[in-house]
């Protein structure tokens, strides 16, 4: 997927949120994101046990992400239904607002094998995802401290061919698989479970 | 700019912050009674009026928040029907008033029982009075028992309606547990409009569901006034999969499904419901759902129209007949959002910014809007239904394009998903309005 970061983005939040100046049109960052809360937390503080947490997610990956659920090009439950209620515009404020939190760290508990997950993400997936995949530069999202249950349902959806993160790392999940098995994916999902 | 506008902004900047700190008890910004805090006295902490209360809180804690509620504890009535079906604990549906104290809310328990709007004073029944400057009331429903014959208020007692869950949930299920197998189970829907659409089919579902594992002999037979009814495609195609019914003659296996034929009598002695061909049947567990009208405080308040409703402004949610008051929630006529806990949720957030504004002497903000409807018809078959809303030439209205249902053709991985995600929007929104 390509990130095109959109100029404005900085601006739009800026003027919006902090001025009122929202009457002119459109909701601001900040009304548009509290509507997300119901199922994504306050603020994009999930409390689990399956919905993604977006606090502190990267604006461009929250941005690109919405627009790939609107045009079914990512399959969701129900995130297609909730992203073609908004523009191009939305998306940059809402990416904006959460962009600003505080990234969470799910309160879980992550099994057993969370030493040999750090060797596997080290290996295999820290080039992208780098600090366990909570570095929202990386723009792919929050592994360490994501919801285990999210994160194994994306890892099910690049198996089979469902959701595509880019060949790349198709291809680097699936040679990990190949060598581990399904006890890799365990292992690293243990792994990003185990930060705190 | 001075300096109470840029504090402000600050507050509104670091709402994350804010909540974090807040949260922990203490509130970093409060400013108190230096340029004389504005009074919010909110009514009812169900879903609306605790989500307004907490969001004032994030947005301008200087405000001071009164929220004043009947009960010690609030219990959720979204997935009390799980309940029913025996899959889950009535303790995780109960809620505490701790999470909003932590922001600062001041919590009263009591009831409401007058709102003078020329004094702009709140009263109750223990015999203290609030001043406001802005009220927001979110009381909920009442039911309209005058439209059917013998059943009241101390009838439901052992006849539960259970759409309020606390001690009548209890009840309900405790007498299909003690029901013999082979019994018939009566449940009557509402006439429109009502708190949550879909909460009878899923009900129907969660009580097939336990009959099915434990008592496979009985029946539920539903006398439904309506036409249809709220995601009945995606219902009744579930109850085909699970229970055995069948969708050309709506009935079948555990269940008989009779529409535009409701029960407009019932005679408690003999567990006997009258419907309105003339029916007679006798129950063995008996659930009307009667008709229903906003929280009778609304009516005493004169915030009601002539069907029972809270006629508002969508954008603010003031009353129209009475300035300064603000309705949300089931009590408000906030058509086409729809009388659920996303919307009182997603509502109570548009009036504490419109108010917060108002209060600031700015203008209210462009609102914006959400609702979605989890209902779980069996184990791993998790169903949805979600709207996007705008504001638009003076009225809410539906974005075009946005929302939907889960599609009908079964998917069995999105369905089981959609189960642990109606899970995940249930401790969501539970934090979210309370925590
Ligand atoms: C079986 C069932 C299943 C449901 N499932 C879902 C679901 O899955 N998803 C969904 O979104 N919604 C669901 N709902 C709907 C949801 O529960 C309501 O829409 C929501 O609670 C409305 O919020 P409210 O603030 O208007 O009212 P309530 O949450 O009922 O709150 C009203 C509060 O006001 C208090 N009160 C009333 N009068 C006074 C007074 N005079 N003084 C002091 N306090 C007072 C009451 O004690 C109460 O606590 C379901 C409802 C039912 C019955
Ligand atoms: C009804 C519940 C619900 C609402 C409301 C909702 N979401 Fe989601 N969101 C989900 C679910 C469930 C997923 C997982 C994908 C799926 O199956 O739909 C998700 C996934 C996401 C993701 C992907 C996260 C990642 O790490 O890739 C983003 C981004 C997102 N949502 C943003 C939003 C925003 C922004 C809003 C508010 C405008 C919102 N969501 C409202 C339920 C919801
Ligand atoms: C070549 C770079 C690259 C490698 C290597 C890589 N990823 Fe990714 N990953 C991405 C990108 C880019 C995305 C975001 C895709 C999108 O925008 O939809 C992503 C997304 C994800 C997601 C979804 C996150 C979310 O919030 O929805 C998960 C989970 C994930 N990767 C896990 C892994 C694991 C585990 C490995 C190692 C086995 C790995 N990735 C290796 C680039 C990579």
């Amino acid at each position: 997927m390509k990130h095109v970061k959109t100029l404005g983005t900085a601006l739009i939040f800026g003027s919006l949120a902090f001025s009122g100046a929202s009457l002119a049109g459109g909701a601001s960052g900040e009304a548009l994101s509290y509507t997300c809360a119901g199922c994504h937390g306050t603020n994009g503080a999930s409390t689990g046990p399956a919905s993604p947490s977006l606090a502190g997610m990267s604006a461009v990956y929250l941005a690109d992400s919405m627009r790939a659920f609107k045009s079914g090009e990512r399959e969701s439950t129900i995130m297609m239904r909730i992203a073609k209620g908004y523009d191009d515009d939305d998306f940059d404020k809402m990416g904006a607002f959460f962009e600003k939190q505080t990234m969470h760290i799910a309160d879980q508990s992550a099994g057993g094998m969370a030493g040999k997950g750090e060797k596997l993400h080290e290996k295999y997936c820290d080039k992208c995802h780098a600090e366990s995949g909570m570095d929202p530069e990386d723009e792919a999202g929050q592994l360490g401290g994501q919801w285990t249950a999210y994160t194994e349902y994306q890892l099910q959806d690049v198996m089979d061919g469902t959701r595509d993160p880019g060949k790349k790392m198709t291809k680097a999940l699936k040679k990990m698989h190949k060598k581990e098995g399904d006890a890799g994916i365990q292992a690293l999902l243990d792994y990003y479970a185990s930060k705190k | 700019m001075s300096n109470k506008f840029s504090r402000r902004n600050f507050v509104k900047a670091g709402a994350a912050v804010g909540a974090a700190s807040l949260a922990a008890g203490f509130s970093p910004f409060a400013i108190g009674g230096a340029h004389g805090s504005k009074k919010v006295v909110v009514v009812g902490g169900g879903v609306g009026g605790a989500t307004a209360a907490k969001y004032i809180k994030m947005m301008d804690s200087s405000i001071d928040v009164t929220l004043i509620e009947a009960n010690k504890d609030y219990y959720t009535c979204f997935l009390s029907n799980e309940v029913l079906g025996g899959d889950r604990q009535m303790n995780t549906l109960k809620i505490s008033y701790a999470g909003l104290k932590g922001h600062g809310v001041k919590v009263v328990n009591d009831i409401v029982t007058g709102i003078d709007s020329g004094k702009q004073m709140v009263k109750t029944r223990g015999g203290d009075s609030f001043k406001y400057d802005r009220c927001i009331v979110s009381p909920g429903v009442d039911f309209k028992w005058e439209l059917i014959d013998g059943y009241d208020a101390s009838v439901a007692e052992n006849t539960p309606h259970a759409w309020k869950a606390g001690p009548q949930t209890v009840t309900l299920r405790k007498q299909l547990e003690s029901m013999r197998d082979g019994g018939t189970v009566i449940i009557a829907p509402p006439p429109n409009p009502f708190r949550c659409p879909p909460g009878p089919g899923e009900r129907i579902s969660q009580i097939a569901h336990y009959l099915k594992n434990n008592k496979p002999k009985s029946k539920i037979l539903a006398f439904d006034p309506k036409k249809g009814f709220s995601k009945k495609g995606l219902f009744v195609d579930g109850w085909a999969r699970h229970y055995g019914f069948d969708a050309g003659s709506m009935s079948g296996g555990l269940i008989d499904y009779t529409l535009q034929d409701g029960v407009v009598a019932y005679d408690a002695r003999t567990k006997t419901v009258t419907t309105k061909s003339g029916n007679k049947i006798k129950g063995d567990v008996v659930n009307i759902i009667p008709a229903q009208k906003a929280g009778a405080i609304a009516a005493a308040a004169g915030l009601t129209n002539a069907k029972g409703w809270c006629p508002i402004k969508g954008n603010t949610f003031e009353s129209t007949q009475h300035k300064n008051i603000h309705v949300i929630g089931d009590a408000a006529i906030a058509s086409p959002l729809p009388k659920s806990g996303y919307a009182a949720n997603s509502e109570g957030k548009v009036c504490a910014a419109a108010v917060v504004a108002l209060l600031n002497g700015k203008e209210a903000p462009h609102p914006t809007y959400v609702n979605t409807c989890y209902s779980i018809i069996a184990p791993n078959d998790g169903i949805s239904v979600a709207m996007v809303y705008n504001f638009v030439d003076g009225k809410i209205g539906k974005v075009k394009g946005s929302g939907g249902l889960t599609p009908k053709a079964f998917d069995a991985k999105a369905r089981a998903r959609e189960q642990q995600y109606a899970y995940s929007w249930f401790e969501n929104i539970k934090a979210d309005s309370w925590g």
